[in-house]
């Protein structure tokens, strides 16, 4: 499979503090990578200096071998942590706007029927639910048929229902070609999602491959024994505070 | 290009006018201010205003006894033409040159004007028949023939700076423009779109507001509609150029009000919206040519009560172009999409 992203020595800083601090990884072409972390690891940063939104201190970022410039604007669809989008403007009319800025057009219809927002295309975008915004949002993000998608935390907020819906519209996305990079703080979801995880914590990756293998390769055949008495294998959260402290980040 | 410059117009345009209450204000606070102040202040006027043709700028109220009457402001002019039009708007009640020989001018119809006639009789030598008397007819300007091109300037000044200053920075502060900026949008393609929008929204309103209060009113116009038209058009981009100035980085809502405001305030008080700067100093009408509103009333002014033509309002209009291109400039250089 080519590789369709590549980070290499990605360092962003800040006056008194390196937010990404060396940061490589390449994501090969249709699979859907997880970049973890607990809050205030640099996976937004990260992401966001390969988006291009963010200039980096220094580092490179690759698209399909290519420094990333104009190709990587019109093919990657992104769909950010927070967004705001235009006041007064309907479900479609905001699609349709987006739409317009790319040479590349999804159809319309189809992308409706994917995030399933036939019913709420003449309503205010202000008035949309936590779920249905996302639903837009990641509508949005896929207005230019594209063939990288970054999704930063976009289950966050949500209920356990719209999150699952959301899993699913994330599977069909990837089932029709595209690759995806997804942050996430859920472990569950990256478990279910991910075919291949990087987690993050103060600015550097401390771990990296298919959950698997990550899984296997630190804790093998062992067991956990649980407090109340039950025995389980280790999953992908007992890694993450393995790797990254039980402690509170600010 | 086109196409993401127009989907950007598109949709600024529709946020704007769907935002009723921006949009009702914008269009009733002009048709309300205008109709107030003439109500209030058409055929008013407290103060008599006496014209001095002199070159110095300064009066020199030993000069003349008359030059010492109370409750009279006097204001030197050193271009007879300009000040006999002051005279025939009744924007001057008389106008004197101390001579010799000394001469005035009146308005036979101008009420106050048959008042200080009097006075100056009054502290004229006992040989006042040396002062000569011409005699100037002409309809008074109203204060809302005066100052409708005011009302028209200030709500275009608001309009254009709130209305892509203030605009711009609250799409920056909530993610917009960093959503945009993932986008093939560039900066040039968005401020365009900005800019385009903008103009043709309050180009649509003045035009609509002029037309209202000039029917209703039946204010003054004595040049060309197009002249008029351009000079509203060049001067919204300067004033949209300098809402730009004030956004391209700022990235709180408050701080970008600030800024509007000390931008704002002394441009309604120095370039003529509600009063004549003739009687300021030198330093205060030299300062309030920075400002592109001062310009656009000038001229503005110029073609509905004077009827100049485009040819005598071309400086105007080149040095709105002038600031237009500098705020522009500082404006694209200094731009930036995201709030950190």
């Amino acid at each position: 499979m080519p590789i369709a992203l590549e980070a290499r020595d990605l360092v962003k800083e800040y006056p008194g503090v390196t937010a990404v601090d060396g940061v490589s990884f390449s994501v090969p072409e249709g699979i859907c990578f997880g970049l973890l972390g607990p809050n205030g690891a640099g996976k937004t940063t990260t992401v966001e200096i390969i988006e291009g939104v963010t200039r980096s201190t220094s580092g490179q970022v690759y698209y399909y071998g290519e420094i990333a410039g104009a190709k990587f604007r019109q093919e990657a669809g992104i769909q950010f942590q927070n967004t705001a989008l235009q006041d007064y403007l309907t479900v479609r009319e905001t699609i349709e706007m987006f739409r317009s800025l790319y040479e590349r057009q999804a159809d319309l219809d189809e992308i409706i029927e994917q995030c399933s927002l036939a019913d709420l295309l003449d309503r205010d975008n202000r008035k949309l639910s936590g779920g249905q915004r996302q639903r837009l949002l990641l509508a949005v993000a896929l207005v230019n048929r594209p063939r990288l998608i970054f999704l930063d935390e976009p289950t966050t907020g949500l209920d356990p229902q719209a999150r699952r819906n959301f899993w699913d519209l994330i599977q069909n996305i990837r089932a029709g070609g595209a690759t995806i990079v997804l942050t996430t703080h859920y472990m569950d979801e990256a478990q279910i999602l991910c075919d291949d995880i990087a987690i993050m914590d103060a600015g550097k990756i401390v771990s990296q491959g298919a959950p698997d293998q990550l899984l296997f390769e630190k804790y093998g055949d062992k067991l956990i024994n649980l407090s109340h008495g039950e025995i389980r294998r280790p999953n992908l959260e007992d890694l993450f505070l393995d790797l990254t402290g039980h402690s509170l980040r600010t | 290009m086109f196409n993401r410059i127009y989907a950007i117009f598109v949709g600024r345009n529709r946020e704007f006018v769907r935002d009723r209450s921006s949009l009702a204000w914008s269009l009733l606070l002009p048709v309300v201010l205008v109709f107030g102040l003439s109500f209030a202040f058409d055929g008013q006027r407290d103060e008599y205003t006496v014209g001095v043709l002199q070159a110095e700028p300064d009066i020199d109220t030993g000069a003349h006894p008359f030059l010492e009457t109370k409750y009279v402001r006097f204001v030197a002019y050193d271009d007879l033409d300009e000040a006999m039009l002051k005279v025939e708007r009744h924007q001057l009640d008389l106008l004197i040159d101390l001579g010799p020989p000394a001469r005035y001018w009146i308005n036979p119809t101008a009420a106050k004007g048959y008042f200080v006639e009097f006075a100056l009789l009054q502290t004229a030598s006992p040989s006042s028949n040396t002062v000569v008397k011409e005699q100037i007819e002409g309809d008074p300007v109203r204060y809302s023939d005066w100052v409708l091109p005011g009302i028209l300037g200030m709500n275009m000044m608001f309009s254009c700076l709130f209305g892509v200053g203030y605009v711009i920075v609250r799409y920056r502060k909530n993610g917009f423009l960093k959503r945009l900026r993932a986008t093939p949008l560039t900066a040039f393609e968005f401020i365009t779109a900005q800019v385009a929008s903008r103009m043709v929204l309050i180009m649509l309103i003045t035009t609509f507001v002029y037309t209202g209060t000039h029917l209703l009113l039946d204010t003054r116009m004595e040049g060309s509609y197009f002249t008029l038209f351009l000079i509203a058009l060049v001067g919204a981009i300067s004033l949209v150029s300098l809402g730009l100035v004030v956004s391209a980085r700022v990235t709180s809502e408050e701080l970008a009000g600030g800024l509007l405001n000390l931008i704002n305030w002394p441009m309604m008080l120095l370039s003529g919206v509600w009063f004549s700067l003739e009687g300021a100093g030198e330093t205060v009408r030299g300062m309030s040519q920075i400002f592109p509103l001062t310009h656009i009333l000038d001229s503005a002014r110029a073609v509905m009560l004077d009827g100049a033509t485009l040819t005598d309002v071309a400086p105007s209009l080149a040095a709105l172009t002038v600031l237009s291109g500098v705020f522009l400039a500082i404006g694209s250089a200094i731009f930036r999409w995201e709030q950190y």
